[in-house]
């Protein structure tokens, strides 16, 4: 008579099936408490998923640092001071700040956030102009739709040529007309166009409308010396970016004698800071999920357990009989918890359907949309596998009320009740 | 078969204290077929609970085929009371939702018996009280007399020592109490040791012995010219 006894079963579903309605209803609890747990799982990761697209792209251990003005007088110099940064400062901090992996400086026309004209054959666009390097990719990656990036070839060179966004195309090109090589003018100064990117769904300075020029080229056609506008900076893979930018802010501080204590001198944007407290908020929402969830599927389990020991009860005399003719303690208590862990576990996978149903209708209708951080809501087989477990374990804990119960139940005075 | 010697039993009610069995010496031989008659109240059932160890005695000394009875755990009562009983109930107490031979099979379900080789010997005993067509049924659909007689089979079924019988006819019209009498007269002819309760003097005479209950001791204890169903019944 192992656990694998076909008769054992069928006494345990020969049982459970005597009242259908009952059992259903007993088990509506769990199907509740697993839709809810799944539920509350899957759009956690959901949201999660949603946000790890948002950064799809961007590097998060990375930072941008430019520069303001000072706040606080020192060495003679004023308050209100603007300083630039230069090309110089990229390679001391190469050179001094060990975290640092790459450090890409950029500069924009005009200044931050503006835009300048851009004209073709008659038409314009009011564009942002970005001098660049390549490794900028590195820290947020662009999607190109034609052509190709700037390239190392370009930066050495110096050529004349531009990456274009797609809103960009879109206000200068007609539509399906091919870009690549055709010439732009910004400031006078004409660039072959090499290449259209696009918007990559995660965070985004630039927007689509935007126009990127090798940062070597953009020193020659406008003239801006060693100035740099801003510098993304990606940090050592294991290194904390908080580490780096501190290292660095002094090091500039000290070069461009600010005082140690200005926080408004040197500006800086720190993703993984962002990308932490992200991930922070989507982990206690997990915990959060499991704790709700644990204990709406602890009540579902209990209200089993509670029908389970008005069943007892009304078996009493069956079960006075049975012990009659031989059955032992252990045997009617593997039965009654048998048979919790046979309706919380048809429960649980009545449940476990439905949810998953629910999660790909969600997914179906909110799953990428852009204005909401929510791709994919599925739960992996980790939290089924340990939502399954923690289901038969509570059955097999509960089940224990009322199979003590019936244990408890002394055969002569079960078999006098009628 | 069956040894008692100065068997005692009381049951506690808060301070109060009923001493239902006073001593009782009584032993029945194989073979035997014994009434045990009393009014209610005289200890007759808690005896035969006893008995069926269903129930702890307090006092005394109960040997069932050689084998000592006394505080068994739950257990090794349910083994012991596989093996060596076969109960019949006033109120046939089969479990409704079994078919007439799943109830029969069921003590040899405890006894670890495989599924085919327990419909085959429910299947005989069924047929041997005369039930081949009923194998099927559900006890709602059997009569009274039915019921018992699948009862009886499932008593039969487990080969037991010996079969108590409680009241065995207490729910029956007396055509079919005297059907289900015949039957246990016939069972007894094949050797099987049987111990009936009742109250009823006419059933009592359909045994061979009747031992006579009274506020806890046997009053009296005679064997009897048995008389025989059978010439009634047909």
């Amino acid at each position: 008579m192992g656990i694998f006894d076909r008769d054992l079963w069928s006494e345990v579903f020969s049982t459970l099936s005597k009242n259908m309605l009952r059992t259903f209803l007993t088990t509506l609890g769990v199907i509740f408490a697993i839709i809810i747990l799944i539920l509350l799982l899957g759009a956690t990761n959901g949201m999660s998923n949603g946000f790890n697209k948002i950064f799809a792209g961007t590097a998060t251990n990375s930072m941008f640092m430019w520069t303001q003005s000072t706040s606080i007088p020192y060495k003679g110099f004023e308050r209100g001071r603007e300083i630039d940064f230069t090309l110089e400062d990229v390679e001391l901090i190469k050179r001094q700040v060990s975290e640092v992996d790459i450090i890409s400086p950029r500069i924009q026309l005009g200044d931050f956030g503006e835009t300048s004209t851009v004209y073709r054959e008659g038409r314009s666009s009011g564009s942002g102009v970005y001098g660049d390097y390549p490794s900028i990719d590195l820290v947020s990656k662009k999607r190109i739709v034609e052509g190709r990036f700037i390239n190392q070839n370009d930066i050495d060179e110096a050529k004349k040529i531009c990456v274009i966004g797609k809103d960009t195309y879109k206000l200068l090109f007609d539509k399906g007309e091919n870009a690549i090589g055709k010439s732009i003018q910004i400031n006078g100064i004409y660039f072959t166009v090499v290449g259209i990117f696009k918007k990559n769904d995660n965070i985004n300075f630039e927007g689509e409308n935007a126009v990127f020029v090798p940062f070597t080229t953009f020193q020659k056609a406008f003239n801006s010396g060693n100035k740099i506008g801003w510098m993304a900076i990606l940090v050592d893979p294991g290194k904390q970016v908080s580490v780096a930018e501190r290292k660095i802010k002094t090091l500039l501080k000290q070069k461009y004698n600010i005082h140690p204590d200005d926080v408004r001198a040197i500006g800086s944007f720190d993703f993984s800071e962002i990308f932490q407290g992200i991930s922070a908020f989507t982990f206690v929402l997990q915990g959060f999920s499991f704790f709700v969830g644990i204990f709406t599927l602890l009540a579902g389990v209990i209200a089993v357990s509670n029908i389970l020991l008005i069943t007892v009860k009304e078996r009493t005399n069956e079960i006075g009989v049975r012990r009659a003719l031989g059955a032992t303690p252990k045997i009617i208590k593997r039965q009654i918890i048998l048979e919790s862990i046979v309706l919380t576990t048809f429960a649980g996978l009545v449940g476990f359907v439905i949810s998953v149903a629910v999660l790909h209708f969600l997914d179906y209708k909110f799953g990428g949309s852009d204005e909401f951080p929510f791709v994919n809501p599925t739960v992996s087989i980790v939290q089924i596998i340990f939502s399954f477990v923690l289901m038969v374990g509570l059955s097999m804990l509960i089940g224990l009320i009322p199979a003590n119960r019936a244990v408890k139940i002394r055969p002569i005075e079960a078999l006098r009740e009628e | 078969m069956i040894e008692i010697k100065d068997l005692h039993k009381s049951y506690h009610m808060g301070s109060n204290s009923l001493h239902v069995l006073k001593g009782i010496n009584f032993s029945v031989k194989e073979g035997e077929l014994v009434a045990i008659m009393g009014s209610s109240g005289s200890g007759k059932s808690t005896l035969l609970n006893i008995l069926g160890m269903l129930d702890n005695l307090d006092e005394g000394e109960y040997l069932l085929d050689g084998v000592p009875i006394k505080n068994l755990s739950e257990t090794k009562a349910a083994n012991y009371r596989n093996k060596f009983l076969g109960f019949i109930f006033q109120s046939f107490n089969l479990i409704n939702y079994k078919t007439a031979w799943e109830n029969v099979a069921l003590p040899l379900y405890y006894q670890g018996v495989n599924r085919k080789v327990r419909k085959e010997k429910a299947v005989k005993y069924l047929e041997s009280v005369g039930l081949g067509p009923w194998v099927d049924h559900l006890p709602s659909e059997l009569s009274g007399g039915q019921k018992q007689r699948v009862a009886i089979a499932r008593a039969l079924a487990a080969e037991p020592k010996v079969m108590l019988a409680d009241e065995p006819t207490g729910a029956l019209d007396s055509k079919t109490s005297h059907e289900v009498m015949d039957l246990i007269q016939k069972i007894n002819d094949q050797g099987n040791t049987i111990l009936v309760v009742t109250h009823e003097e006419d059933i009592a005479h359909m045994c061979k012995r009747i031992v006579h209950l009274k506020d806890g001791v046997i009053v009296e204890d005679s064997v009897i010219n048995q008389v025989r169903v059978s010439p009634h019944v047909q």
